[in-house]
């Protein structure tokens, strides 16, 4: 069959997975918000005036359950993380506001009049720069992704957790960044031939702090003042951010007020203690920072319902942080039989992706699967592959293909398959 | 020779007042030595960025006791903010890495500590406190006695049980 064609495979039924569907649904979805639509809608909006003007325009009410979910510390509000409702959305776009978040220790309220980026060590000259003075130097564009490296780590459990897609895979969202390439402001500042890395640093309550290669910064690195046209938002680093396109998401620092240029990593408890992964035989990977190619299918998903047999299309995204996205075959029988999927434009290096293949549901159970090639000709690897190679504490750069079980019911849930 | 006409003249002058492409402000400020000397300090493995000043394992327990206790558990081991120090091993099949079997340096300890903690007062212990702190949390680690003292010398010669469990993938080591 040709690209878009129509898949129609049912798969065999494996009994574990009727039991693990026990498991449904864990306390996050019990709580979502419950869609309570206006009283105050007309029957008929053509025969009354509609509402005025707003600054500052803002969903449907009607939306209101399409909403990042917090998983944060008991004892630290402002420590946690909350994740992008993939489920929900379309396109490759994340609206600002649905953009994940981890914070170490809240959101800082900076002056940005006051707010300086220093930039020192193994350079020429030690500068300072206002956010003014940022705005006016040339600016550029990327649309792209932005991973933490601790999406989908719900993923290495024993069993699969029963929850939103997004609340498993949305640590991850795609904007387009606008701002300052980095090399610029370390060529201002006359880079000494012995720096190989830049620690950089935020202003936020934990100082967080890590280090860069240098050859990074330089390739592509942006100094990030607009995200979706509009200047950043507190909880995505303003009034600066860096974008380190590709790579794990700790490194895309928020609030950022310090460049040091550096002949070694700083060792922060961020490159060393987390954001590390611990191998099966005791040892470590560490600066592990390019995110490797990824896919999910995000509709449908569970909490989605087939309500009747016929016609869907399966939507789904794909990244890789080691480039364009080449190619996503879907499998609608556990992976026992692959269809490639429409990739629609526009197809961006280090940015999601939308895929898309139509569906006919005959009724029959079904465990739906995507599977994503970059151009680097790297594969999403099985879970069981995955974790064959990698073990289970690592906790980081789960990566593996997803599965969703359809039920005879229309029900999805997550299995592992 | 003919003259370039007025529209052409005007059309050249615009074109030259566009600045090469590759041209930037250069709007950077100098720092000057007294303002670096007040910007935060990066720690590295080797010391470097340390200030002075010293703390001891009895002045540590006491400072965790009252800082740290709540959230961390009374010897690092339980508590909301995760444990501190591991019984278990990094290896076999229940792997629980923590502070004495995992992390690979000792300055790391001291500078997120410094920065970072308390979470409900970010940066309010002292460089002493921090050192004593630290000498606390290494003792329990089983890598300072009971009667130790940590200071800028002292705490990077530390050397971490595993300093060389790291392997480096998407960088090249020196």
């Amino acid at each position: 069959m040709s690209e878009g064609d129509e898949t129609s495979a049912s798969g065999p039924l494996d009994r574990r997975l009727f039991l693990r569907r026990g498991l449904r649904w864990s306390a996050a979805i019990a709580a979502a918000p419950s869609i309570a639509i206006a009283a105050d809608i007309p029957s008929d909006p053509t025969r009354t005036p509609g509402q005025p003007f707003s600054n500052y325009g803002q969903p449907s009410p009607q939306e209101k359950a399409t909403i990042r979910w917090i998983s944060a510390n008991r004892a630290v509000a402002g420590n946690g993380v909350s994740w992008t409702p993939l489920h929900d959305l379309e396109g490759i776009i994340t609206p600002s506001g649905l953009h994940f978040e981890r914070h170490h220790n809240g959101v800082p309220q900076i002056d940005a009049a006051a707010h300086r980026l220093s930039v020192h060590g193994l350079v020429q000259r030690p500068l300072s720069f206002t956010i003014e003075a940022l705005k006016r130097y040339p600016q550029r564009s990327r649309i792209g992704f932005v991973e933490c490296g601790g999406n989908s780590n719900s993923s290495w459990n024993l069993e699969p957790l029963q929850t939103r897609a997004g609340y498993l895979h949305g640590l991850a969202s795609n904007s387009e960044w606008t701002g300052v390439p980095l090399s610029i402001v370390l060529d201002e500042a006359g880079v000494d031939p012995a720096a190989r890395w830049l620690v950089l640093e935020a202003s936020d309550a934990i100082g967080m702090n890590i280090s860069l290669p240098l050859a990074k910064a330089r390739k592509d690195c942006l100094l990030a003042l607009y995200q979706n046209g509009e200047r950043l938002r507190p909880e995505q680093g303003y009034p600066l951010r860096l974008i380190v396109p590709g790579w794990e998401g700790v490194l895309n620092v928020k609030w950022l007020s310090r460049i040091e240029l550096s002949s070694e990593p700083v060792m922060s408890r961020n490159e060393t203690s987390r954001y590390t992964e611990l191998q099966p035989d005791g040892r470590a990977r560490q600066f592990t920072f390019v995110m490797d190619v990824k896919s999910l299918i995000t509709s449908p998903s569970p909490g989605h319902l087939l309500s009747e047999k016929g016609l869907y299309e399966i939507r789904g995204l794909a990244w890789s942080g080691r480039g364009k996205v080449k190619r996503v075959d879907v499998s609608a029988d556990a992976g026992k039989t692959w269809k490639p999927a429409q990739l629609q434009g526009p197809v961006l290096p280090m940015s999601f992706t939308r895929f898309r293949i139509p569906w006919r549901w005959d009724g029959a159970a079904a465990i739906l699967q995507s599977r994503a090639v970059d151009e680097t000709g790297t594969v999403q690897p099985t879970r069981a592959a995955l974790v064959a190679k990698r073990g289970r504490a690592g906790y980081f750069h789960y990566n593996a293909i997803v599965s969703w079980q359809v039920g005879e019911d229309g029900e999805l849930s997550h299995v592992y398959a | 020779m003919s003259m370039p006409s007025a529209a052409t003249g005007a059309a050249l002058a615009c074109l030259l007042a566009f600045a090469a492409h590759a041209e930037t402000p250069r709007l950077g400020q100098p720092i000057s030595a007294a303002e670096l000397a007040r910007l935060p300090r990066s720690v590295f493995p080797d010391g470097r960025g340390l200030p002075p000043g010293r703390g001891t394992v009895a002045d540590g327990e006491t400072l965790y006791d009252q800082r740290c206790a709540s959230c961390h558990g009374p010897k690092g081991i339980d508590g909301s903010g995760g444990h501190l120090i591991s019984d278990g091993a990094i290896t076999g099949p229940d792997q629980d890495p923590a502070i004495n079997n995992y992390w690979p340096y000792a300055t790391t300890l001291w500078d997120f500590t410094r920065r970072a903690m308390p979470m409900n007062a970010p940066g309010s212990l002292t460089a002493d406190e921090t050192y004593a702190v630290t000498a606390w949390l290494l003792h329990l680690s089983g890598l300072l006695d009971a009667d130790g003292v940590l200071d800028e010398k002292t705490l990077p010669a530390i050397r971490m049980p595993n300093r060389d469990g790291f392997d480096w993938i998407d960088a090249r080591r020196p």
